[in-house]
């Protein structure tokens, strides 16, 4: 048994948050880049450069690269060899984010109950944790911050096993061109297929995270990601959603498998501020 | 920053308005002010009961922004757009009342385009995600009412040069309609 002390856990959740608002990834760097080398239309170029910009002052001035500093979501791998010592683990990794979202002059956007009251809990917490047991003595957290611009226009369809591959495509071209200029092009777009309803969307978020440039270790699954981008791109809705060829950086598609009468599909569109972070413990 | 942009001043003269164009860039220098979802609700309450606004908004425009917190020696936090459909509900009424511009991101519904055309108003385009960049921008900000709404709150904002692009101009062209087609395979 490892001990690993819930103040480790929450000072590390803090310095996550900060990561990922301040200093967007390499990756989605280089796609903005390529993006901008690629882009035919000059108000998508000067939209994709004020990106690249806005990423550069964001990291220099440690501000945060949106205003929507989101929801906080988390991914935790935790080691089923390790022992949490020093507190509760959720109170950790909620305090985690209420120092990052206080201290850090992040914006407080959540509201206690969702349709009557409506008054904000002031410190963004409770954040949305994702728990997995895994083995070994290693905790591993995968932090986003995401915001509801994009969040808003994602979607769910239960599919007949008929629809197949060009269902699942039809449905993500769908998806984006119904979204427009609203989720901030150029987006990232997660998509999960399979398992039940609330699976296909965790592995749909998920999928949004990972990291650029990595497809699909299934080639044929790689394939309908490249297929459904260069779709995507033929839209014209372009960066900022003002006409162009760069609607999405990427698609990421991850899957599960299915039941025999029906496959879930999750269509979970991340901006291009795609805020995420990771550290192991 | 494109190599053509025109410079407008807010608040926006009718003149003004009439020479603004889908597709144009422009650099945005003056006064607007921030209002949100509740803001928008309140505020045409109010309307509706025939009361009195807490700022007069009238020939003015409407910057859809609830900021971050601003760190010790900043005047504003980070400050791009939110989502304008989201105001479609209540912005026909502010615009029927006096409101002359919008600036968001995003489409608008047919009722708005309408009561833009209807009442001769723009509606400029922010960088969704250009958060900090827009920041600099903004040069004071000034608390008006609903200070309990946090960042939601109305507030007035000086800006020089704030970049933007003019989406829906008072004849109705829309660049969020014409831009896409233009690129569309």
């Amino acid at each position: 048994m490892r001990e690993i002390n819930a103040q480790t856990i929450k000072e590390t959740v803090k310095q996550l948050f900060w990561q990922a608002n301040y200093e967007i990834g390499p990756d989605i760097l280089e796609a903005l880049r390529q993006g901008l080398r690629q882009e035919e239309s000059p108000t998508g170029r000067a939209i994709l450069e004020q990106i690249l910009q806005n990423n550069e002052t964001a990291r220099c001035e440690k501000m945060p690269i949106c205003q929507d500093t989101g929801m906080a979501v988390l991914f935790i791998k935790l080691g089923q060899d390790v022992r949490i010592v020093g507190g509760d683990f959720n109170e950790a990794v909620n305090q985690g984010v209420r120092e990052a979202y206080t201290e850090g002059y992040l914006r407080k956007s959540l509201v206690m109950d969702p349709i009557f009251d409506r008054i904000n809990t002031k410190d963004n917490t409770p954040a949305v944790i994702h728990l997995e047991l895994v083995p070994g003595d290693k905790i591993n957290i995968l932090v986003t911050s995401k915001g509801f611009g994009s969040e808003n226009m994602s979607r769910l369809k239960m599919m007949t096993p008929a629809e197949g591959e060009e269902g699942v495509k039809k449905f993500v071209l769908e998806t984006v061109a119904l979204a427009g200029p609203n989720p901030c092009p150029p987006i990232i777009v997660g998509v999960g297929i399979g398992g039940t309803l609330e699976k296909a969307a965790l592995i749909a978020k998920k999928a949004t995270l990972r990291p650029l440039g990595q497809p699909n270790p299934d080639p044929r699954y790689a394939q309908m990601e490249r297929d459904i981008l260069s779709e995507i791109n033929k839209l014209g809705i372009g960066p900022g959603g003002l006409g162009g060829r760069i609607t999405a950086l990427a698609v990421n598609i991850d899957y599960f498998p299915a039941h025999i009468a029906g496959t879930a599909v999750v269509v979970n569109i991340c901006c291009h501020a795609a805020r995420h972070a990771e550290a192991e413990i | 920053m494109p190599d053509l942009y025109k410079r407008v001043s807010m608040p926006l003269t009718d003149e003004q308005i009439e020479n603004l164009n889908s597709g144009e860039n422009v650099l945005i220098s003056g006064i607007i002010y921030s209002a949100r979802d509740t803001v928008h609700k309140r505020l045409t309450g109010l309307l509706a009961e025939g009361k009195e606004l807490p700022v007069n908004l009238k020939g003015q425009t409407i910057y859809y922004v609830g900021p971050t917190p601003a760190k010790p020696g900043q005047v504003c936090g980070s400050a791009g757009p939110t989502t304008s459909s989201r105001m479609d509900v209540y912005t026909p009424q502010l615009l029927d009342y006096g409101l002359k511009g919008m600036i968001g991101k995003g489409k608008r519904s047919e009722a708005v385009i309408e009561a833009m055309i209807r009442n001769k108003a723009v509606h400029f385009a922010a960088t969704g995600g250009a958060a900090a960049v827009i920041a600099k921008s903004i040069k004071a900000v000034e608390m008006i009412a609903y200070e309990d709404l946090g960042a939601e709150a109305l507030q007035k904002m000086t800006v020089v040069d704030f970049p933007a692009i003019v989406v829906i101009d008072s004849k109705g062209h829309n660049l969020y309609e014409s831009g896409p087609l233009q690129y569309a395979l």
